[in-house]
C-alpha cells in the first residue's frame, strides 16, 4: 500500500485536500446561518460543525504538505470499467425502483454487477438475478414486512398468482 | 459471588428456544460473511438492522453479536485456505495459516484456530462478565466531562495510533465527524446543513454510511483490482492436530486471550490490533523462530485466540459505558438505539435480564461455533467456490435490501450511492474506513457531553480537564496521537502500520 511515490506531481493530495476544504467551507457557511443560541455553556449549534471545519482546514494544508513531500501513498492501476457497471447498476436500480418494481429493479443491479465482475452473459446474470431477487422480495416483504416497493410484476405474483395457487388448492 | 448469580440468571433466559434460534442464526450468518472475503460483521449487522426492527430485541441483540463472534471464526478459514483474509482481524492467521495449508497442513491450522478461538471465547466471555460489573461502578461515577474525554481517547485510538498515517486515519474520523453535523442539532433544534432537504433532517443513518462503504465501496475495489485472484488450497494430510501441535498450541491460545481482552476492553483498537501484538508475541517467545514464515503453527493459534478475546472486549465498553471502539460495534450501538435501549450504566439496572441474557447467549454461541467450525468446515469452503460475479450481485442487492426497506427514497439510494463512491476512492487512497462510521456515530454523542459539561461548568473550559480521571485519559489520547506521529516521522513506523488494517 505505501509505496514510495514517484517523481509524478501528487495531482491527487491536491483534489483530496480540496474535497476536504470545501466540506469545511460548506460546514462554515451553514454555521454562519446558524442562530447561537449557547446559553449556560456559552457554546451553541454552530460551535461543534466550526471545529470540525477548522480541523478539517489542518487536515487539507497537512494532505497538501504531505503530498508535495510524496508522503502519499500512489492508489493501485484500477480497471474503471467494472466500477461504471457497478454504478450503472445502482443508478438504474434508484431510477426503476418506484415504477417497475424492487424484483426488476434489482435484478437489473445484480446483472450489471456480475458483468462488472467479469460474467459477460447478460440475458443469463438477469435471469440468474430475477431468480434471486423474486423470493427475496417475497421473504421480506410478505413474511418479515419490510416495504419494499412494488410494481406489475410484484402484482402479478403476489397478490394475483399465489393468492389464486393457494385459494385452489383450499378449494379443491 | 453475585456475578455468578446474575450469569445464572442470564442463562435462563438464553436457553428459551426462540433464544437459542436467534443465537444459531447469528453465529452461522456470522461464520459465513467470516468465511467470504469482502463483507464482515459490521456489515452483517448493518443489513440485518432493519430485518429486526419488528423482532424481539434480546433476541436481536443476541443475534447481533452471534454474528460478530461468528465472524471471527470464519474470517481465519479464508485466510488459512486463500491467503485473502475472510475479514480484517484474520490478516495475521494468513501469514502462517496460508504458509500451513500450502505445506499440506491446513487441518491442523483450521484446528488450531476453531479451538484457540473456543478457548479465547471462552474465557473472554466470562471475563466480560467478571470485568463488566466493575466498569459499571465506576461509570455511575462519571460526569459528562470524564465521558467527552473518554470519547476523545476512542476517537485518537481508532483514527490514528495504529494504521500507516496519522493524516489519513485523522481526515477519515473528520469526515465521519463532519457527516455528524447533518441534522437537527439534539439540544437546541436548530437544523444543520440540511440544505433545504428534509430527508437530511433527520441525519445520516449509521446503517446506509457502513453499508455503502463496506458493501459498495468494497465490492468496487475488489471489481476494479487488476490481478488474478488467489487460488484455494485443499485441505490434505493430516486433518487433527498431533500431539506435538497441541503442546504448541496451548500456550499460544491462552497467551493471546490475555492480550485480546485488555486490547479490547481498553479502547485501543479492535480486534485486528490484537491479533498483530499476539503475532509479535508468539514470534518472540517461540522455541522454533526459525519457522516462523515458514507455517509455525503459533502464528495462527495465537492471532486467531487474541481476535476473538478482543471481539468479546470491545463488548465492554460497549455494554458499560455505551462507548464503541470499532465498527461492528458501532453498528451494534445503532441497533441498540432501534429498539430504544442506550448501553450504559444503567443498562445494567433497567434491562439486567437483557444484558445478562447477552452474555449467557455469547458462552452458548461459541459453543455452537467449535461445532459448526470444525466438522462442519467442509460447507463452509463450499461457500468460497461461489463465483465472483454471483457473489457480489447478491452483495450488492442484499446491500440496497437493507436501506430501501428502511426508506425508498432516491434521496436515500441517492445518499447510499454517493458514500459508495466515497468509500471507494478512500479505500483507493489508503485512508481507513472504520473511523469515519464510528465518527458519525460518537460525533454527536461526544458534542452532547461537551456542551452538557460546559452548561454545568457555565462555560468554563478548564473544566474539561479538572477531574483526575478526564485529565488523564486526555493526556493517554494526546499520547496517543503524538507518540506514533513521532515514531512515523523518524521511520520507525513498520510495527503501527502493520497493525493497522480496514478494520471491522
Amino acid at each position: 500500500m505505501n509505496n514510495p511515490t514517484t517523481g509524478r506531481r501528487p495531482l491527487g493530495a491536491f483534489f483530496i485536500a480540496a474535497g476536504l476544504a470545501a466540506m469545511a467551507i460548506a460546514l462554515l457557511v451553514d454555521a454562519a446561518s446558524l442562530t447561537q443560541g449557547g446559553g449556560y455553556a456559552g457554546v451553541g449549534p454552530a460551535d461543534v460543525p466550526r471545529m470540525v471545519a477548522g480541523g478539517l482546514l489542518v487536515l487539507s494544508v497537512w494532505t497538501v504538505v504531505s503530498g508535495l513531500r510524496g508522503e502519499m501513498p500512489v492508489p493501485p492501476k484500477q480497471d474503471y470499467g467494472p466500477v461504471f457497471w457497478i454504478l450503472l447498476g445502482l443508478g438504474l436500480q434508484l431510477v426503476l425502483l418506484h415504477s417497475a418494481g424492487f424484483i426488476i429493479a434489482s435484478a437489473l443491479l445484480f446483472a450489471c454487477t456480475a458483468r462488472g465482475l467479469g460474467q459477460r452473459n447478460l440475458p443469463l446474470a438477469l435471469a440468474i438475478g430475477l431468480a434471486l431477487t423474486t423470493p427475496v422480495y417475497g421473504i421480506f416483504d410478505k413474511l418479515l414486512k419490510l416495504n419494499l416497493p412494488g410494481g406489475p410484476l410484484e402484482d402479478l405474483i403476489f397478490v394475483n398468482l399465489i393468492p389464486r395457487l393457494f385459494g385452489a388448492a383450499m378449494g379443491s | 459471588m453475585e456475578t455468578l448469580g446474575l450469569l445464572f440468571q442470564g442463562l435462563s433466559v438464553a436457553l428459551d428456544p426462540m433464544i437459542l434460534l436467534y443465537a444459531l442464526i447469528g453465529v452461522t450468518l456470522g461464520t459465513a460473511v467470516g468465511v467470504l472475503p469482502g463483507i464482515g460483521p459490521a456489515l452483517t449487522v448493518a443489513l440485518l438492522l432493519p430485518v429486526t426492527y419488528g423482532l424481539d430485541p434480546a433476541g436481536s441483540l443476541i443475534m447481533f453479536a452471534g454474528i460478530y463472534y461468528g465472524g471471527m471464526y470464519g474470517g481465519s478459514t479464508t485466510s488459512i485456505l486463500l491467503n485473502t483474509p475472510g475479514e480484517s482481524a484474520s490478516i495475521v492467521t494468513a501469514i502462517e495459516g496460508n504458509k500451513m495449508a500450502k505445506l499440506g497442513r491446513g487441518g491442523p491450522a483450521l484446528a488450531t484456530a476453531a479451538i484457540g478461538s473456543f478457548v479465547a471465547g471462552l474465557l473472554a466471555t466470562l471475563m466480560l462478565a467478571f470485568v463488566a460489573p466493575v466498569v459499571v461502578k465506576l461509570a455511575l461515577t462519571l460526569g459528562p466531562r470524564d465521558y467527552f474525554a473518554l470519547m476523545i481517547l476512542a476517537f485518537v485510538t481508532v483514527s490514528a495510533a495504529f494504521g500507516d498515517s496519522t493524516l489519513r486515519g485523522l481526515t477519515s474520523l473528520f469526515i465521519g465527524l463532519a457527516l455528524a453535523c447533518v441534522g437537527i442539532d439534539q439540544l437546541t433544534g436548530a437544523a444543520r446543513l440540511d440544505f433545504g432537504i428534509p430527508q437530511l433532517l433527520d441525519g445520516i443513518e449509521v446503517t446506509t454510511l457502513a453499508v455503502a462503504m463496506f458493501a459498495l465501496g468494497e465490492a468496487m475495489f475488489v471489481a476494479a483490482a487488476i490481478g488474478a485472484p488467489e487460488t484455494m488450497n485443499a485441505v490434505n494430510g493430516q486433518v487433527w492436530m498431533s500431539r506435538k501441535d497441541w503442546a504448541r498450541s496451548w500456550k499460544a491460545w491462552l497467551r493471546g486471550t490475555f492480550i485480546g481482552f485488555p486490547i479490547g476492553a481498553m479502547p485501543a483498537g479492535g480486534a485486528d490490533v490484537a491479533s498483530f501484538l499476539s503475532y509479535a508475541t508468539e514470534k518472540k517467545f517461540s522455541k522454533h523462530p526459525e519457522e516462523f514464515g515458514h507455517g509455525a503453527i503459533e502464528g495462527v493459534a495465537g492471532p486467531e485466540a487474541a481476535n476473538n478475546a478482543a471481539a468479546a472486549g470491545t463488548l465492554v465498553p460497549l455494554l458499560t459505558l455505551g462507548l464503541p471502539t470499532t465498527a461492528t460495534a458501532a453498528i451494534m450501538l445503532a441497533g441498540f438505539q432501534q429498539f430504544g435501549l442506550q448501553p450504559g450504566p444503567l443498562l445494567f439496572i433497567t434491562n439486567a435480564d437483557l444484558v445478562w441474557g447477552l452474555i449467557a447467549s455469547l458462552l452458548i454461541a461459541n459453543a455452537m461455533l467449535v461445532v459448526l467450525n470444525l466438522p462442519l468446515i467442509g460447507l463452509w469452503i463450499r461457500l468460497l467456490q461461489i463465483p465472483r460475479p454471483w457473489l457480489y450481485g447478491g452483495i450488492l442487492v442484499f446491500a440496497t435490501l437493507g436501506t430501501i426497506g428502511v426508506n425508498s427514497s432516491p434521496v436515500e439510494l441517492g445518499m447510499l450511492i454517493l458514500f459508495g463512491v466515497l468509500g471507494y476512492f478512500m479505500r483507493l487512497h489508503g485512508y481507513p474506513i472504520a473511523p469515519v462510521v464510528v465518527g458519525l456515530i460518537l460525533g454527536p454523542m461526544a458534542e452532547q457531553q461537551l456542551r452538557r459539561a460546559l452548561s454545568i461548568a457555565q462555560g468554563d473550559w478548564t473544566t474539561l480537564v479538572s477531574t483526575p480521571v478526564s485529565a488523564v485519559l486526555l493526556t493517554i489520547a494526546a499520547l496517543f496521537l503524538i507518540v506514533p506521529l513521532v515514531m512515523r516521522a523518524r521511520g520507525k513506523d513498520q510495527f503501527l502500520r502493520q497493525v493497522g488494517g480496514d478494520s471491522d
